[in-house]
């Protein structure tokens, strides 16, 4: 065991020059060398609680596969960490540690945590690049289980259940599987020949993936259920985008964030016309918003060469919900924050086209609901943002098709399907949910924790009925 | 993949394909589209499903070539396949219980959207005017198609060459002005058009139908590109409708929000017939 490395903070993580970065899709961050991982690897202190564990929703081992780190057994700390962990690549790029295991770690108390997302990201990248292909023998069982939707949820719980030996389709209703890190993460923080890289790994476990499927349209829950799958999974996303509600709100030129980043990561409009998918060439960008997925869409502009993206947020940066890290690569880019602004409507050119956004200026009152500062109008304030695009980033609902389509699911009033927390159970016997299809938008990582539990409660309720 | 299974030039401009696509077949009624992708670089783009046979498991798309998804979508032939073809998408038309006797009314293109909704109010039993409209007489499509599924069918073309000048809506008015009691107008074709019978029913008072086609990603609700106000209030196309009140419809925004991509649209079709030219035809 090396000596331990008492260095204050992490080792810094080499990027791509911003102004560089700025006007490319490729990955911003480019991942630690063999040396810089050893090296952070020493900062854990392998304390005896380990409380990094707990504020992991899928459970990896932290510290043990940071000591294969250390110790230069770099696929064997991959392996480690793919026990209980069907997508290393993606969450060590994007799940908000700060907030979950580093956030608990002890040399965190004094000075900066143990890097465990950059560590975590490098291992993968590593065995994607240096493992061999290595022969899975898992003894199918012959029960079949239906997955709804590809994303992080659908993919945790494929992954756990193809473990356990069961046959699992995934129902895909895009082209492409992978769900909201395919369409929604963009290529610089996400890229896709991972996702893909990862989604291969599960079929190498024997899930099936069948794409272009919309279930709720081609075929209903009942039409599973006779087609053999003893079990569904429902982890269809946040896939409803809200918007504000304004005058001018149907201009051209004004877009859901789920449209515009699904143009670009999905279709890749970027690569117009190699790629047939258009999205207009805007030169003034208004992002509404202050979540992960406004600064995905404004970063997004920035490279699509918009020559200025703001993002306009009715609160402060401190409430914005928005990860640290995003906020500043979105702000050494260049993208101008017009914070404690509240756009109040859209103007159109007599063509119909944005012209510019009204914005109304906000100041901070009591807190709120939230426990953050409501934000309070300050009138007569209002101002025009000279823009000719506009995108709505004010978060998803969950995607309607398989509540309407699904007698007696039960369902909040905001569309969300009702689960018992300890198991995914909705109301319907041998139906599982998880991830934002149940708790609205939320983070990658909270998805693939709900597909872990509902797929060892889908294993559970499989042998009871034996 | 999706083969092509069949393949008829319903004029110079239109297309029909039998695409095997038998999950879709087994679900598919009157007033639902599928989304197709042609290659891997192609965009999604949505058409109205024009037929299905749920034994064959096929499902039948007519289009028209004016853009570069819809010009390769009819260089294929009978055997090739199709990258992608989801659906049955939207909501399937609802004509209401009580309708004895109504109006289909297609333009151009439209005609062909229109059919499966007169094949289905016929086979109800309901009587069916069928009105179809088209710029000249070359461009007629599934005349006897129509004829087949209406008790009357009436074809105009804008500059007579059939011997029946006019547009529908001028066709329309006459049959309602000789006292033919309409209890639902289904108008599909181009925004113009059923904005004009729109307007023309509502000064009757006649429930009308209209089937918006407009811009869209993906089809399941998720991205809003479609939104079209209606009653004022803004719906999603892909699934609230297609099928909307016409006389509900702002028309107008949904004329200018087709256009978004006019200029990429353009530009892409002119690089893929020039590149059609510079291969010397070949595909």
């Amino acid at each position: 065991m090396a000596n331990k490395n008492m260095a204050p903070k992490k080792v810094g993580m080499p990027e791509q020059d911003a102004k560089k970065r700025a006007l490319n899709f490729y990955e911003v961050a480019l991942g630690y060398t063999e040396e810089m991982a050893v090296e952070e690897a020493t900062r854990c202190l392998d304390c005896k609680h380990k409380p990094c564990i707990a504020g992991c929703p899928v459970n990896v081992q932290i510290p043990e596969f940071i000591q294969l780190v250390a110790d230069g057994k770099f696929i064997e700390g991959y392996k480690k960490i793919a026990e209980t962990n069907a997508l290393p690549a993606v969450c060590g790029r994007v799940c908000p540690q700060e907030e979950q295991c580093e956030e608990l770690c002890v040399r965190g108390i004094k000075h900066e945590p143990v890097g465990i997302g950059r560590l975590e990201r490098f291992v993968a990248d590593y065995a994607i690049k240096h493992m061999e292909a290595e022969d899975i023998k898992i003894e199918k069982n012959g029960v079949k289980i239906a997955v709804i939707g590809s994303g992080p949820a659908s993919l945790a719980c494929a992954g756990d259940l193809a473990k356990l030996g069961y046959e699992v389709t995934i129902f895909e209703a895009f082209h492409t599987p992978g769900g909201v890190l395919q369409y929604g993460i963009p290529e610089f923080r996400l890229p896709k020949k991972l996702v893909a890289t990862e989604i291969d790994g599960l079929k190498k476990l024997g899930v099936e993936i069948m794409t272009n499927m919309v279930i709720g349209k081609v075929l209903t829950l009942d039409e599973l259920k006779e087609m053999g799958f003893q079990a569904i999974f429902i982890g269809t996303g946040a896939g409803l985008p809200k918007f504000m509600n304004i005058d001018g709100e149907n201009l051209n030129g004004v877009y859901s964030a789920n449209e515009f980043l699904t143009r670009i990561n999905l279709m890749k409009a970027y690569e117009f016309p190699k790629y047939d998918t258009p999205l207009g060439q805007y030169k003034r960008v208004a992002v509404i918003g202050g979540g992960n997925v406004a600064m995905d869409a404004a970063r997004s502009a920035l490279r699509l060469g918009a020559d200025h993206v703001y993002i306009v947020y009715r609160r402060s940066e401190v409430e914005m919900p928005a990860r640290n890290e995003e906020i500043e690569h979105a702000k050494e880019e260049g993208v101008e924050m017009l914070l404690l602004n509240n756009p109040t409507k859209i103007l159109g050119t007599e063509e119909g086209w944005v012209k510019g956004m009204e914005v109304i200026k906000m100041e901070l009152g009591e807190p709120d609901d939230s426990g953050r500062r409501r934000p309070v109008e300050v009138k007569g304030s209002e101002f025009v943002l000279d823009v000719d695009a506009v995108v709505v980033a004010i978060g998803q609902s969950p995607n309607p098709l398989i509540r309407d389509t699904t007698k007696g699911l039960k369902t909040q009033s905001w569309g969300g399907i009702i689960v018992d927390e300890e198991t995914g159970a909705t109301n319907i016997e041998g139906v599982y949910a998880g991830g934002d299809a149940v708790t609205g938008a939320a983070t990658v990582i909270l998805a693939m924790g709900a597909g872990k539990v509902s797929a060892a409660a889908i294993d559970e309720y499989v042998k009871s009925k034996k | 993949m999706y083969k092509v299974l069949g393949k008829r030039e319903l004029n110079d401009q239109v297309t029909l394909l039998k695409v095997e696509a038998p999950f879709v077949a087994k679900k598919a009624e009157p007033g639902q589209f599928i989304i197709f992708r042609i290659d891997e670089q192609g965009e999604r783009v949505p058409l109205t499903i024009a037929d299905f046979d749920r034994e064959e498991g096929s499902v039948t798309i007519i289009f028209q070539k004016v853009g570069k998804s819809t010009v390769k979508l009819g260089e294929l032939n009978i055997g090739d396949s199709l990258l992608d073809f989801v659906g049955p998408l939207g909501r399937p038309s609802h004509f209401g219980d009580d309708v004895k006797k109504a109006a289909v009314i297609g333009g151009g293109l439209g005609t062909a959207i229109a059919y499966p909704q007169a094949k289905k109010l016929h086979s109800l039993g309901v009587e069916v005017t069928a009105i179809s409209g088209f710029r000249n007489k070359g461009l007629i499509i599934l005349e006897d198609e129509v004829k087949a599924v209406s008790d009357k069918c009436i074809i105009t073309t804008d500059d007579g060459s059939n011997g029946n000048k006019g547009f529908v809506t001028t066709a329309l008015e006459a049959e309602i002005e000789a006292g033919e009691k309409f209890d639902l107008v289904i108008a599909i074709g181009p925004l113009i058009m059923m904005k004009f019978v729109a307007q023309l029913t509502k000064k009757y008072g006649i429930k009308t139908l209209v089937s918006m086609n407009p811009i869209m990603v993906d089809g399941t609700g998720m991205c809003g590109g479609c939104r079209v106000t209606v009653g004022g209030k803004t719906k999603f196309a892909c699934v609230d409708g297609p099928d909307f009140d016409g006389h509900e419809i702002d028309f107008d925004e949904a004329m200018r929000r087709q256009n978004v991509y006019k200029k990429q649209e353009d530009k892409s079709l002119e690089d893929h017939n020039c590149k059609i030219g510079l291969d010397g035809g070949a595909k």
